[in-house]
């Protein structure tokens, strides 16, 4: 039985492009800034609506964030926006003078997060950008799942006022999410009611937990399957009622165990609730070379990945 | 080697280029294309390499002794290997596994795969001056008198850390050291001086401290007498630069003169009408 349906697939950063083409007609304060990457970015709709708020800061991502938080003085509202690695670990301690601990109003947007990007390989593939910018006090992560979630968290950051990373990807997805969906910062989705096995996921995991939760269905297992799309700050209320009725419980994310969402609910969980837990997500390696898909396999992170991972959690209880 | 001979190899590197592409349908032909004519010159011509008795390359991370290559920027990988296998490093039919799963050919070039030739990760942009004059550095600590060489994009150029780099191999006397700029005028978003302008890259490093040359880095001939030139300048107190003007997708007419094919793979047919203009001298992998 399919729990969600979808009609078209979309790639999550042409959610951030639609997202940043409508504030480029709704909201004057945003400014958009891009190294090199307009089209990877999808940013030809607000340079197209909006040419004098685009700044192009060529190969420089560091200065990027640096014009970023001077443009926030006075009142613009700064995306900045690259690849994912190229715009948390490459700069990491502009983000944080300059940004976090100055208290400064910029969204750091990036596109090709973690393995999906595919042939590009580990230079590209940053599997700990999560942990990054997670660590750094104040600062909002966000990872939508789809299309339609990508472009509503892009216009609802515009709205907070602080620093964000905004985290979306390369391939191809299903769009199941609904269009005009209202997005709050830091709640939780519930997809899938279920009483046997906790499953937290974020971005392209999201659409492999429901697989999941089908496939464990039709082995009779009840699996809720919960959209985490805030890591930071975590709605540790919807963990916690759920992982209290279900017993055990198992995330999913294209990151690094290290640093990621995994670890986010493992530390709230340790301290409130101390609950069998496993992981799914890159166990400490760097990533390669290959088609999203394989790669995804390869690594353990899709819909089978974490079946066998609610079945081996479950037996802890 | 006479530039007849290298043009004929660097025919075959740039089929090799293109069907590495096209087999994966993926990765940087134009870059690769433009700087054939430079990598296939210090591999097979002017660098000093390490060879066994029977005069077949030998690799080791630490290459005392012979001449470093370090690639900046590493999107043009398929460059790098085809020259790497052409010259002996490993097979040529390695070359098919090109950014597929497992291979030891990555999308950017890696040393995390153990592939003969590689001694550094690149792929994330201006990193490679900074490891080059390291490496110089420690050839002069070891009193071992070989040269090192670094190739870096002009787009590349935006990056700060290259800056740093360009202020510290003067202050420093790394005169050990030969660095190139791919001057094809091109990045990703367009031309470099819309995206952002280089102006004058050869005031800027002779500011710096440089010895600043300039070749066409798509004519054997020229690149075959700066590289000489250069060499002659080595030990005398300043690091070299030299800016070659190249063409983005040198040797397929209709790869040149735009950005477009900066990172974009050939169709079938594309491939078809590229290779037909690239003799086979040595035998495609
Ligand atoms: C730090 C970093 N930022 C962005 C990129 C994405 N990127 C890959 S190639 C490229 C353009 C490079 O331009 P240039 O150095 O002129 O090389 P060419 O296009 O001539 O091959 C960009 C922006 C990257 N690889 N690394």
């Amino acid at each position: 039985m399919a729990l969600f349906t979808y009609e078209t697939k979309k790639d999550t950063r042409s959610g951030f492009g639609a997202g940043m083409e409508y504030l480029s007609q709704h909201n004057p304060k945003v400014v958009a800034l891009c190294a090199d990457l307009i089209g990877s970015l999808k940013l030809e709709g607000f340079i197209k609506n909006s040419p004098e708020r685009f700044f192009q800061t060529g190969i420089a991502e560091a200065n990027m964030i640096g014009i970023s938080a001077g443009l926030t003085l006075g009142g613009f509202i700064p995306f900045a926006t690259t690849f994912a690695n190229f715009g948390t670990g490459r700069v990491y301690d502009q983000i944080r003078q300059s940004v976090a601990y100055s208290g400064k109003n910029v969204k750091i947007c990036c596109s090709h997060a973690g393995l999906t990007l595919g042939e590009d390989g580990a230079t590209h593939q940053i599997l700990e950008d999560i942990g990054l910018m997670k660590m750094l006090p104040g600062m909002v992560v966000i990872n939508p799942c789809d299309y339609n979630q990508t472009k509503a968290a892009t216009i609802a950051i515009a709205d907070y006022e602080g620093p964000v990373y905004l985290r979306f990807g390369r391939p191809v997805v299903p769009v199941f999410t609904p269009e005009d969906q209202k997005f709050e910062i830091g709640k939780a989705v519930h997809l899938v009611e279920g009483s046997d096995v906790t499953i937290i996921a974020t971005g392209h995991l999201v659409w492999e937990a429901i697989q999941a939760a089908e496939a464990l269905l039709e082995k009779g297992i009840k699996a809720e399957v919960i959209n985490i799309h805030t890591i930071k700050p975590l709605d540790v209320q919807a963990i916690l009622a759920s992982v209290k009725k279900t017993g055990c419980v198992v995330t999913a994310e294209e990151h690094q165990y290290n640093g990621g969402l995994g670890d986010s609910v493992a530390q709230f969980l340790a301290l409130n609730n101390p609950t069998p837990m496993e992981f799914v997500g890159v166990n400490d390696s760097f990533g390669e070379s290959g088609k999203p898909a394989e790669l995804m396999e390869k690594y353990g992170l899709n819909a089978n990945a974490i079946v066998e991972k609610a079945i081996k959690v479950m037996a802890r209880k | 080697m006479q530039t007849q001979e290298i043009q004929k190899i660097s025919s075959q590197v740039r089929r090799d280029i293109l069907r590495m592409v096209h087999a994966c349908q993926s990765g940087h032909p134009g870059g690769s294309l433009g700087c054939t004519d430079l990598l296939v010159d210090l591999f097979f011509s002017t660098m000093n390499l390490k060879t066994d008795a029977a005069g077949k390359v030998v690799f080791d991370m630490d290459g005392k002794n012979e001449d470093l290559f370090f690639l900046s920027n590493g999107h043009i990988s398929p460059l790098i290997y085809s020259v790497l296998a052409r010259r002996g490093y490993f097979a040529t039919a390695e070359l098919a596994s090109f950014r597929k799963i497992n291979t030891r050919l990555q999308g950017h070039p890696t040393p995390h795969e153990h592939l003969e030739g590689i001694r550094i990760a690149s792929g994330s942009l201006g990193q490679g001056l900074s490891v080059s004059i390291g490496a110089a550095q420690a050839k002069k600590l070891n009193g071992d008198s070989s040269t090192v060489y670094c190739l870096m994009g002009d787009g590349e150029q935006n990056e700060g850390q290259v800056w740093e780099a360009a202020m510290y191999a003067p202050h420093h006397k790394v005169d050990n050291l030969i660095a190139f700029i791919d001057e094809n005028g091109q990045q990703i978003d367009g031309p470099t001086e819309k995206v952002m302008s280089n102006r004058d890259l050869q005031a800027k490093y002779e500011a710096f401290g440089w010895n600043v040359m300039r070749m066409d880095g798509n004519d054997a001939t020229d690149i075959q007498n700066t590289l000489i030139k250069a060499k002659a300048a080595l030990g005398k107190g300043s690091p070299i630069m030299i800016i070659m003007k190249t063409e983005m997708g040198a040797g397929v007419d209709f790869m040149m003169y735009s950005h477009k094919w900066h990172g974009v793979a050939p169709n079938d047919q594309q491939l078809e009408d590229a290779l037909a203009q690239l003799e086979e001298t040595l035998g495609d992998y």
